[in-house]
């Protein structure tokens, strides 16, 4: 059953939107939050656990260090105000991908509190988003639903479940209602998600990998008439998973609920589920404000104190922010302003930056990004940095055309041939026979049977009208399948001719 | 007497002596031990799991090294190769761990607790593990799933609870050592009504890594023993910090075992605790612990009174964090990681149908009862009455304590306000079992130590009392200082130690095993 939904321009022109973004971000710490059994996920399941994620009888939590200086960390980016003490609670359910039944989490008394971000939109236009908390929380285990035909546990057979990522640090940032945005609402939620991510990966406290789940968003979405201030009921779209999904996402929920206001019904609040493949979202569990997850002070960890001296230490080796970084960069590769807004726009600055570092000059970055990986990109419906690219195949591609083995053309195709994971950029040249000709033997064989077939022409060249050539160089790259040097064809033609060029 | 007699009947200190000294073997000690729990755990029924190949294997081990001599020997624990019985709480490599309950039964821990891994460093032989209260809920031994403990004073009573098991083990000779946990008194109430020693130290002290969480709030992992020493020595090897455990304290331990030595009162001021005595306590009770004020007076202590008001709420606020702190820690026992695993006799097999059918059969009464109070006490709407009150309640309760100690070094009482009561006679009264530990449960709300000694035997009865001592957090050596004082005293009034008037449960062995299974079923 699909959901009726209004026009984005019909919706923006009856509502206003009011938005509210919960993004965890998974910390990239050596071990998990409360155990000493690695931090690393997609191994084989339920081999990245020790007793106390297991949840085995007797075990007691100890609190990792590095994830409370990266989280303090985040919280100092986002100009949050750090808490002197706080505890951690215990979010009672009974669910099994949760090996105690209860999550352990920060309630009531987040390490970070009373923060904002400014966005900066396409256009330039500055937004700013205030962040009402970032606390800390662990990770539950992954369930995978076997047997149903949805892979919902709905209609499944039996469950595995992989208790590796259980335990795993997380800090979940909370912003407070973000009102104004209007129809920029979609634009903003995206530019918001990267910024989150630009700065958790900055700091080096995440993997920061949206397609990994490193970064994961939830968004709230809720609309009222223009011009009344109460917020209407809001939907929350869970586990928006790339930064082109929470644009889409946002956009979908507003036009759906605008589409139920206008019915006459409630919008009831509840759980939506995002579907990459139609861009629409099913309804998910109901969730109502009254859910008791009976959440009490955890008893097994003492408080966290964090000394003034402590938080400014960490504040003191916070990395440039993110602004000042993008000037520092413009800078450093001398784009115009309008050259970097499309790369920032485009979401390629980092990838930009990572090929720079990789060898490549800040022109060539850019033509390879702009001109070949972003349109591609596009049409797969990915965002560019998960395309699959890495800066060492640009830097090599570009070498190969700098040395004249291959051109452009063929440069673009050997980037298919890559991301189609058919090899190295050397590999699919070698099996695709692509190489420019540059032994002047086939070439010459080529020129001579092209002048035969066009004596004319040949004779005009003859006559000093070089400007001819253009015809015989065309037929000598059709004979070589676009092989050849059209540079070097150019010469040998008027070698041929005993003309001088 | 036979020489094996004579071997169980030493105390762990003595013990270690003739360890030490070569005069005895750890095998023989050992052997002499499941020897004795052979021919008297059919009464006592202390032992829910006999682990005599592991502990003989370790007796041997120890006096393999010291028949070799050298640096090995030279640096053996001074317990090495005295056995030690295990509460079935706290979960051991190589023998099952049941918490007392059919939820867990068959369970092999994976890993040990941190106070197992300090008795093997310290070379212990493990006898075994002891029978408790399901989850250490209870105050008589009687939740037990696998059946109740009998008193050896008195097979037809109670031995105490949660950690009946380990008293009536120490109590009938069958260990002259053995771990238990206190949340609200399940250490030294036992001690009380069996005639022996039992301290719950300063919270925090012990590692509670590895002892599975009824109150991890309350919970606290200690010493029972037979002599107030032994317990010292006993604290000793299992106190100290471990990062395993947040709440343990970073404090290096003090010398306890010279505080058991050296014991002292002179000059001390010791006070009693106005609300805890008098009306509502056994005369036979009430007798004993005034003969106690008295030795320790004789003995140059001053004996000054203390007012703690707010102790009148302290059981109703424990009956609050408890259960809340309970039904948490014990969602856990699910069916979908390890344990009983039930499924519903009827209807579709979801996975919180699963829990449900797993919960139902594999918890016992008193256990549902108190996951449902702290179901309710943690509820959206009723936080702030229950639980954030009793959280007030635990404020007022250490600040009584921090008066008290203001006029006193430490603190007395009687530990239980009565002597052991029959089997069977509380079972269907929870109040009344609650209010047992009505002396017991504020030290567990302020985190503060006890030692339960035994203070006589009542007149009414002729069943043991228990004196209770209480000191500030992080001065658990004040109890072995004093209590070391007042055991001398009162053994040199009964002319040796109380536990020598015990029956014999050998000589009267077929009236015992008669009068059991008429008092518990």
């Amino acid at each position: 059953m699909t959901d009726a939904t209004l026009s984005f321009e019909e919706a923006m022109d009856k509502y206003d939107p009011v938005l509210g973004f919960e993004v965890h971000v998974e910390l990239n710490t050596k071990t998990k939050m409360f155990s000493s059994a690695p931090n690393v996920f997609g191994d084989e399941p339920n081999t990245n656990v020790n007793e106390v994620d297991l949840g085995m009888p007797g075990v007691l939590p100890v609190v990792n260090k590095t994830a409370i200086e990266s989280s303090i960390k985040i919280g100092l980016a986002l100009n949050c105000k750090i808490a002197e003490k706080c505890r951690f609670a215990r979010k009672n359910y009974f669910y099994p991908d949760t090996p105690k039944n209860f999550q352990t989490s920060q309630y009531d008394e987040p390490i970070a509190y009373d923060g904002y971000l400014d966005i900066e939109l396409s256009d330039g236009t500055v937004f700013r988003v205030e962040i009402e908390r970032a606390h800390m929380e662990e990770d539950a285990g992954k369930l995978t639903h076997m047997g149903g035909a949805t892979g919902r546990i709905q209609g499944a057979d039996y469950s595995l479940v992989d208790y590796n990522r259980s335990g795993v640090p997380l800090v979940e940032i909370v912003t407070k209602p973000i009102e104004g945005a209007g129809s920029r609402a979609p634009e903003l939620a995206k530019a918001y998600v990267a910024a989150v991510r630009e700065i958790v990966k900055n700091l080096g406290v995440s993997d920061a990998k949206m397609e990994r789940g490193n970064v994961r968003c939830d968004a709230n979405v809720s609309l009222r008439p223009h011009g009344r201030e109460r917020f209407g009921i809001r939907s929350e779209t869970k586990n928006v998973n790339s930064l082109r999904a929470v644009e889409h996402a946002v956009r979908y929920e507003i036009q759906r609920h605008a589409a139920v206001l206008d019915s006459g019904e409630p919008v009831i609040q509840e759980t939506r589920h995002w579907h990459e493949d139609t861009r629409t979202t099913t309804s998910g569990r109901a969730k109502s404000d009254a859910d008791d997850y009976r959440y009490f002070p955890e008893p097994d960890l003492v408080p966290i104190t964090a000394s003034r001296e402590w938080v400014e230490e960490l504040r003191a080796t916070l990395p440039e922010p993110p602004a000042a970084r993008r000037k520092r960069l413009q800078a450093d590769w001398g784009y115009s302003d309008l050259e970097f807004r499309d790369v920032v726009n485009a979401g390629v600055m980092d990838e930009i930056e990572e090929t720079i570092a990789a060898g490549a000059t800040a022109t060539v970055a850019r033509k390879w990004w702009m001109g070949e990986i972003v349109g591609r990109a596009k049409n797969a419906d990915v965002d560019p940095g998960q395309l699959g690219v890495n800066p060492a195949t640009i830097v090599e591609l570009n070498k190969m055309v700098e040395d004249g083995k291959i051109n452009n053309k063929m440069a673009s195709e050997v980037l298919d041939g890559v991301l189609a994971g058919e090899g190295t950029p050397a590999e699919i040249v070698g099996k695709r026979g692509l190489a420019v000709v540059s032994d002047d033997g086939p070439l010459l064989e080529a020129i001579d049977a092209a002048l035969a077939a066009q004596p004319g022409v040949a004779d005009k060249i003859r006559g000093g009208k070089i400007q001819a050539i253009g015809a015989i160089v065309g037929a000598v790259m059709k004979a070589t399948r676009g092989q050849a040097d059209a540079g070097r064809v150019k010469e040998l033609i008027l070698e041929r001719l005993g003309v001088e060029g | 007497m036979t020489e094996n007699n004579e071997l169980i009947r030493l105390s762990a200190a003595a013990l270690a002596e003739k360890l030490a000294a070569r005069e005895i073997t750890a095998v023989e000690v050992t052997q002499a031990y499941l020897d004795r729990i052979a021919a008297v755990d059919g009464k006592v029924h202390a032992f829910l799991h006999v682990n005599a190949d592991e502990a003989l294997a370790v007796a041997a081990e120890v006096d393999a090294i010291r028949a070799a001599g050298g640096a090995a020997a030279e640096e053996l624990h001074v317990l090495a190769g005295v056995p030690i019985a295990v509460k079935d709480l706290i979960v051991t490599i190589g023998q099952p761990t049941t918490a007392g309950s059919k939820i867990l039964e068959g369970w092999h821990s994976p890993y040990d607790a941190t106070v197992v891994e300090r008795l093997r460093a310290a070379k212990m032989p493990i006898l075994g593990k002891t029978n408790l209260d399901e989850f250490a809920m209870g105050s008589s031994t009687e939740h037990s799933a696998y059946g109740p403990t009998h008193n050896p004073w008195d097979l037809d009573r109670i031995p105490g609870g949660s950690g009946g098991g380990s008293a009536a083990a120490v109590a009938a000779f069958e260990a002259p050592l053995a771990l238990g946990t206190d949340t609200g008194g399940s250490i030294r109430q036992p001690g009380a009504v069996t005639g022996t020693v039992g301290v719950k130290p300063t919270y925090g002290g012990v590692s509670r890594y590895g002892a599975i969480a009824m109150a991890s709030s309350l919970d606290q992992i200690g010493p029972v023993s037979r002599t107030v020493l032994d317990s010292a020595l006993l604290h000793q090897v299992i106190g100290g910090h471990d990062p395993r455990d947040s709440t343990s304290l970073p404090d290096p331990l003090e010398d306890l075992v010279a505080a058991a030595r050296t014991g002292n009162v002179e000059g001390m001021k010791i006070g009693i605790i106005k609300e805890l005595h008098g009306e509502g306590y056994q005369a036979g009770v009430e007798n004993r612990f005034n003969e106690s004020l008295e030795l320790l007076k004789g003995a140059g202590a001053e004996i000054v009174e203390v007012s703690c008001p707010n102790f009148k709420y302290a059981l109703g606020a424990y009956y609050l964090i408890m259960p809340s702190e309970a039904s948490s820690n014990l969602a856990k026992f699910d069916g979908v990681r390890y344990g009983l695993r039930v499924l519903p006799e009827q209807g579709p097999l979801t996975i919180e149908r699963v829990m449900g059918a797993t919960r139902a059969a594999g918890f016992g009464d008193e256990v549902k009862r108190r996951i449902i109070l702290g179901t309710y006490a943690l509820s959206a709407g009723y936080y702030d009455a229950y639980y954030g009150s009793a959280q007030k309640v635990r404020t007022l309760i250490q600040r009584d304590f921090d008066a008290a100690f203001e006029k006193a070094d430490v603190l007395i009482s009687p530990t239980a306000p009565t002597t052991a009561f029959k089997l069977g006679e509380k079972l269907n009264d929870p109040l009344a079992m609650y209010l047992n530990d009505v002396a017991t449960i504020p030290a567990n709300m302020a985190g503060v130590p006890g030692l339960s000694l035994p203070g006589g035997l009542a007149d009414e009865d002729g069943l043991p009392v228990g004196i209770q001592l209480l000191a500030p957090a992080r001065q658990d050596a004040r109890l072995y200082r004093v209590g070391a004082v007042l055991e001398s005293l009162l053994e040199a009034q009964w002319g040796g130690p109380l536990l020598d008037k015990a029956p014999s449960l050998t000589a009267t062995s077929a009236a015992a095993a008669a009068s059991s299974h008429g008092g518990s079923h």
